[in-house]
């Protein structure tokens, strides 16, 4: 519980700076380490396939992806200056609505008890042994149409993003 | 007693303890002399020619792209990996399982691999590379001379 709330502090701290910091490209770094913090706490829940998710895909490839727009623009040319009063006003209303809806919603949501559940709560659920069970047992085929879904993804990544003739690199 | 994942905190702890002692040592011991010569970026010698914030082509993109899809991918063999070789699985199936394991994976695979081969079949990955401009100029001193300057020195 201790270790639980300290966790949690350096989650919200590092989330706090990717949001404060100026520099986009630190920005990137401050939210890899709230990845690495939100994995922590995957582990203290027990769901350690989540942890790995979230380390490789979202820690690893979605910040390459980051870094990747972040050199896509043209930061000398489009610095973000300070904005204006309205600017500011306007993402305070719109922040301020989400987090309003958000604490509604957590209120409202009935958390099922472990007396409900008829003492069939398993603790291994989120381990990778029985997710590879259920998968290549239940959803076996979903399993292999997920690969063809790669594949549209890749294809219609890389029609997208194709040269045209004569194009430079840089 | 500390569990599996404490050994792993206890490692992180002890890299960025090790990386917190060696950088802070050696800010400590070092000279602080800072010119605007050692604050210029090294760039193979010449003069650094603006930053490196520049706009980088879209085609970068593709590649980022590719690594999401292989990473996704990756993401599957985990789970594949604890039942494939899984005894009791194996025992109860007379040894088919396993191949069916790893048919199913090498169908996965194979699907994704066209989607790269594709895309290298179509010359995607491929680099505009700078055709080199071959000159016809010819030197008048004869090679013989560099030769006797090379003998004498």
């Amino acid at each position: 519980m201790q270790f639980w709330y300290f966790l949690t502090a350096l989650t919200l701290l590092s989330a706090l700076m990717v949001v404060l910091s100026k520099n986009p490209i630190h920005s990137v770094l401050y939210l890899v380490f709230t990845f690495f913090c939100i994995s922590g706490h995957y582990v203290l829940l027990n769901a350690q396939f989540l942890m790995a998710v979230n380390i490789i895909v979202y820690a690893g490839a979605i910040m390459v992806l980051f870094l990747f727009v972040i050199m896509m623009l043209d930061l000398r040319r489009n610095m973000p200056d300070s904005k204006s009063n309205l600017t500011k006003l306007a993402g305070a209303i719109l922040g301020g609505t989400l987090l309003v809806i958000l604490v509604a919603v957590m209120r409202k949501t009935q958390f099922p008890q472990f007396s409900q559940m008829g003492g069939k709560f398993d603790t291994q659920t989120g381990m990778v042994e029985n997710l590879g069970q259920v998968l290549f047992r239940d959803y076996l085929l979903p399993f292999e149409l997920v690969s063809i879904l790669f594949f549209v993804a890749m294809v219609g990544a890389v029609m997208l993003g194709k040269r045209e003739a004569g194009e430079r690199n840089f | 007693m500390v569990s599996d994942f404490g050994y792993i905190l206890l490692f992180i702890i002890t890299a960025v303890t090790f990386c917190a002692v060696a950088l802070g040592g050696a800010f400590m011991l070092r000279p602080n002399r800072p010119n605007i010569e050692k604050l210029s970026t090294y760039e193979s010698g010449e003069a650094p020619d603006g930053n490196a914030s520049v706009r980088f082509n879209i085609r970068f993109y593709i590649i980022a792209l590719l690594f999401v899809l292989f990473d996704v991918e990756l993401v599957f063999l985990f789970p594949w990996a604890t039942v494939f070789g899984n005894k009791i699985l194996i025992e109860e199936t007379d040894g088919v399982w396993g191949w069916f394991a790893l048919s199913e994976m090498f169908i996965f695979i194979g699907i994704l691999t066209l989607g790269l081969a594709y895309a290298w079949v179509k010359g995607y990955l491929d680099w505009a590379r700078p055709v080199v401009k071959n000159s016809n100029y010819q030197s008048k001193i004869p090679a013989s001379a560099y030769e006797k300057i090379n003998q004498k020195y």
